[in-house]
């Protein structure tokens, strides 16, 4: 197994902050939109982004939460490992509001299929938008694309995306991680 | 990744302390899911539940069917009282015509004890006990743990006291086991004719004076009694029972700290429990209720995991 550095600590900053301003050009003050982090690893990048319009935007309020997919997910059962669940914490009304998922890798395209079913269950909302770090190109099982994107990935299918957080892992870092035994 | 040790959920005594954890774990996030605009997930789509009643019941059947409806599964309902089993079919005859509709899950509750074991030595489905005899009630003594972690913090190191008739109850066999799996002390209170002979064998403390009992325990498991498996006087009069055993305000004010009041129906107002108590803010029966829905959910979508497509 081999593992390339893709985005190292402070790429990965500059990227957040330009996706910030781009949710920023839409959304302006954010008084009528929502940021949903997808549970477990959208939510690392959701908080980050959160923090940073708050701080060096000034926006002052800004209406987000998480949400986990698994009871949403299409391979219940078609797994061989069982599915674990995580926290769902939306305490916000999304009704008529722009929602924002947020996630960090984009592959198939599935996840975001089960948060959109998911959401329903919160009420209708305006509109929903896609934010992920990265996109990876040509794997998509479904017609899904971001509307921002940190970086655009061409990865065949046997390599495998690793975002790390420093607030799970040692610093903040992508890695394409190769299986070289085939 | 987490699942559960076994196959089916026949009783509290084939669970270890991770299973518990982790159904705990599951029914958290099942109840916010209940607690949503929207009470209701996708995930068992193509589960087909039997809901098999030989014996009446109100409460567990209906949060079982709301636990399942909840989780999207197909389900059928079948009680004993309308079906062949009055024209002399056996337990096996009848599930396995059920199952070749296909069933992938069965919720039994039978009067005789060891049918949810027997049937899942003769039966490809995963069974869930819903109650067996006077034998065991798991999803019943789960979500009395479930509640008690959620109004004290946690299970371990509490003391719980289980009063009433203890011989005739499902509830409190049930209970017990969870309750020493999770680290809490067990004592059970009522007349000594309705007290298992051998309970303390297992650990369990055994005491007669109910002021006493209550002035030991953290949390106090009011059960019924119940009268529809006596079939011989076990105290002179429901009057004297409930002057001896039976809670009320009073007795409950006289105790110098604020204990946790728990029920799993049916209550007899009047009889084991007074009004006032059962209504009052010690009293926690009605976050049980709600809580059973959410711990059946995660039985349930846990069990479902392990069925092969």
């Amino acid at each position: 197994m081999s593992k390339k550095l893709l985005l190292n600590a402070k790429e990965i900053d500059i990227i957040i902050h330009r996706l910030a301003c781009q949710l920023l050009e839409n959304h302006l003050d954010f008084n009528n939109t929502v940021l949903v982090g997808l549970q477990p690893r959208g939510v690392f990048l959701a908080n980050r982004l959160v923090a940073l319009l708050k701080k060096d935007y000034a926006i002052k309020d800004i209406t987000y939460g998480s949400l986990d997919i698994t009871f949403y997910r299409d391979d219940f059962r078609r797994r061989e490992e069982p599915l674990e669940a995580s926290s769902t914490n939306l305490n916000v009304t999304i009704e008529n509001k722009k929602v924002v998922f947020i996630d960090d890798v984009l592959f198939s395209g599935r996840s975001i299929r089960a948060a959109l079913t998911a959401i329903q269950s919160f009420g209708r909302p305006q509109s929903i938008e896609l934010l992920v770090l990265i996109d990876r190109r040509f794997s998509r099982d479904l017609p899904i694309q971001p509307n921002y994107k940190g970086r655009q990935v061409d990865v065949i299918n046997d390599e495998k995306v690793l975002v790390h957080w420093k607030e799970n892992n040692t610093k903040d870092a992508v890695y394409i991680q190769t299986n070289s035994s085939k | 990744m987490k699942q559960l040790s076994v196959e089916h959920l026949l009783g509290i005594k084939y669970l270890t302390k991770q299973d518990i954890d982790l159904i705990f774990e599951t029914a958290d996030h099942f109840k916010e899911v209940i607690n949503r605009p929207i009470k209701k997930v996708p995930s068992l789509r193509d589960i087909t539940i039997a809901n098999l009643f030989f014996e009446n019941s109100t409460r567990t059947k209906l949060s079982f069917e709301l636990a399942e409806k909840r989780l999207s599964a197909d389900i059928i309902n079948f009680s004993a009282s309308q079906s062949s089993v009055k024209k002399g079919e056996t337990l096996i005859d009848t599930v396995n015509n059920i199952l070749s509709m296909k069933v992938d899950i069965i919720v039994l509750r039978h009067p005789n004890e060891g049918a949810g074991v027997f049937l899942s030595n003769h039966i490809n489905a995963k069974i869930i006990n819903a109650g067996d005899g006077t034998h065991e009630h798991p999803t019943q003594a789960l979500l009395d743990s479930y509640s008690i972690r959620e109004k004290l913090g946690s299970v371990k190191g509490k003391k719980v006291v289980i009063i009433g008739d203890i011989l005739h109850s499902r509830v409190a066999l049930s209970n017990i086991f969870a309750l020493q799996l999770q680290g809490a002390k067990v004592m059970v209170c009522g007349p000594s004719t309705l007290i298992p002979k051998y309970i303390s064998s297992i650990g369990v403390q055994v005491e007669t004076n109910l002021k006493k009992a209550l002035q030991w325990c953290d949390v106090a498991n009011i059960l019924r009694v119940q009268n529809e498996r006596m079939h011989t006087n076990y105290f002179p009069s429901t009057r004297e029972y409930t002057q001896l055993f039976g809670i009320d305000k009073k007795l409950l004010d006289s105790l110098d700290k604020k204990i946790v009041i728990m029920h799993p129906g049916p209550i007899n107002r009047g009889v084991e429990i007074t009004s006032d108590v059962a209504d009052s803010e010690q009293s926690i029966i009605l976050h049980q209720v709600e809580n059973g829905v959410a711990i059946r959910m995660a039985i349930i979508y846990l069990l479902a995991q392990k069925i092969n497509r």
